[in-house]
């Protein structure tokens, strides 16, 4: 399993890279093998608010579907629409091509309360 | 949990294993889409040793399979194999199965959550000169279905496959080992399921000789994941979801298999008596055009109300669209006929359409 050390990481099994205040998200490696063969990503429109821990959108795999959860609040900036037509990008690069969006974030300070790469991999070994 | 004579094979190959059942058993291994399409374009090797097998044997077991099920079971002769169903009096769904004529006893093949069940009814109705024996922790079962079925299982027997028509059987030798060969499955593919004796040198015989023999044939393991969206594109059955003690075999699409002629049976009067007051709802098929899965338990909707609920949805690999089977209502049952489906609180269309949903032919 692969786990990049430039993320941080949500107990929900998502990820966070930051440049600057935007933020682009997707769901870990753990997350898309748990998952299984993901089939729809629901993604919010650009411009719209999310909170921290809060519903932003729904994966489809064939098995079931998730939630996910916003690793920290702002405002959606962009969303990656190559995954709703090509979701299989989430399971083949879930750090790469597989992102789903790229948001504006609002409190920086929520950045550190997310799990830094050894306190995501232990939860994963759990 | 108990472990199939697979099970340490399915983890060797990196499946990811499941509770089902009771048994440790592999829900997929290089994806439920993968395999799949491995099944409907090529050949999978399916691990359903989990499900349950009892001996029916006496002067009068034909009798009293004919009272306890409700396909007619005088149809069969030897090397026959009938799909089936049992009731209780009110004529909610025990199990479905399938029913094998071995000349001097009968085998059913019964789902694996509910052969305790199965067999505590079953023996509660005996009567007269009739043997039942569970012998479910004595059979190995693999199911090897798709195209290449055939031709990757000739090449280890001398049992004339190609002679064998549907939903028919022979015993013989496969990989060297003595078993039931029957051209049966839940696949609505060309394929086999094969019953030999639970015994870990005798399964890895058998796995390792037909996976040599398909290798050229590009075969494949499959798991449980893709059995289930494999047999919902058919738009086979799954008890548990779409049948159940609250489900009657007419609503539920199996009017073909419940004989209300061949005379008295566990469940025919409810069920004479529900047709002739007219069905109140009955079990269809659907697709959605939007990017969304219906899920067991979801509600159809016509015209703002309720008006029935999905039991089984997946999302197509072969069709690439999702599909479902659920309950609605009369009236609203005709195919072609528009619905929705309740999706986390939004109306998503549905159209009803025929089943099977994949067209084989």
């Amino acid at each position: 399993m692969n786990f990049p050390d430039n993320l941080k990481y949500t107990n929900d099994h998502e990820w966070i890279r930051v440049e600057g205040d935007m933020g682009w998200v997707g769901v870990t490696d753990y997350a898309q093998g748990e998952l299984g063969d993901v089939v729809f990503v629901e993604l919010p429109a650009p411009g719209t608010k999310v909170q921290k821990g809060k519903s932003f959108g729904t994966i489809e795999a064939v098995k079931a579907v998730s939630d996910m959860f916003a690793p920290v609040s702002g405002e959606v900036v962009e969303i990656n629409k190559d995954i709703q037509s090509s979701p299989e990008k989430v399971n083949k690069d879930p750090y790469g091509a597989g992102w789903f969006l790229k948001m504006r974030v609002a409190n920086p300070a929520e950045l550190g309360e997310l799990l830094d790469v050894n306190a995501y991999k232990k939860l994963v070994a759990k | 949990m108990k472990k199939t004579p697979f099970t340490e094979i399915h983890r060797s190959l990196g499946a990811k294993l499941v509770e089902f059942a009771g048994f440790e058993m592999p829900v997929q291994y290089s994806g439920i889409i993968d395999e799949h399409l491995a099944v409907r374009n090529r050949v999978g090797v399916f691990d359903v040793t989990h499900m349950g097998e009892f001996i029916v044997r006496g002067k009068d077991a034909a009798a009293f399979l004919q009272k306890m099920t409700v396909n007619d079971v005088s149809k069969l002769y030897e090397g026959r194999v009938q799909y089936s169903a049992m009731c209780y009096d009110n004529a909610g769904i025990v199990d479905d199965l399938l029913i094998y004529h071995c000349g001097d006893h009968y085998m059913l093949v019964v789902n694996a959550s509910n052969a305790k069940k199965d067999f505590d009814w079953l023996t509660s109705h005996l009567e007269g000169d009739v043997t039942l024996t569970d012998r479910s922790d004595e059979f190995s079962l693999l199911a090897v279905q798709g195209p290449q079925s055939l031709a990757t299982l000739k090449k280890i027997t001398d049992v004339d496959l190609s002679a064998m028509e549907y939903y028919h059987f022979k015993t013989g030798r496969l990989a060297g080992e003595e078993m039931i060969i029957s051209r049966t499955g839940y696949t609505g593919e060309l394929g086999f399921e094969l019953y030999f004796r639970w015994d870990d040198v005798a399964a890895k015989k058998v796995w390792d000789a037909i996976f040599a023999a398909g290798k050229e044939l590009g075969i494949t393991p499959i798991g449980l994941g893709a059995r289930d969206t494999l047999r919902l594109e058919m738009g086979y059955c799954l008890y548990g979801n779409d049948i159940d003690q609250t489900t009657h075999p007419l609503e539920a699409g199996l009017a073909w298999i419940t004989k209300m002629n061949k005379g008295d049976f566990v469940g025919k009067s409810v069920m004479a008596k529900a047709k002739a007051e007219g069905l109140r709802r009955s079990l269809v098929g659907f697709t959605l055009s939007e990017k969304a899965v219906a899920r067991h338990g979801y509600p159809l909707m016509a015209n703002g109300s309720e008006v029935g609920h999905v039991t089984s949805g997946t999302f197509s690999p072969s069709l690439e669209r999702a599909i479902g089977l659920g309950y609605v209502s009369t009236g609203n049952d005709r195919e072609g006929n528009t619905i929705t489906v309740g999706i986390r609180g939004k109306e998503v269309p549905a159209t009803i359409v025929k089943i099977p949903f994949l067209n084989k032919s």
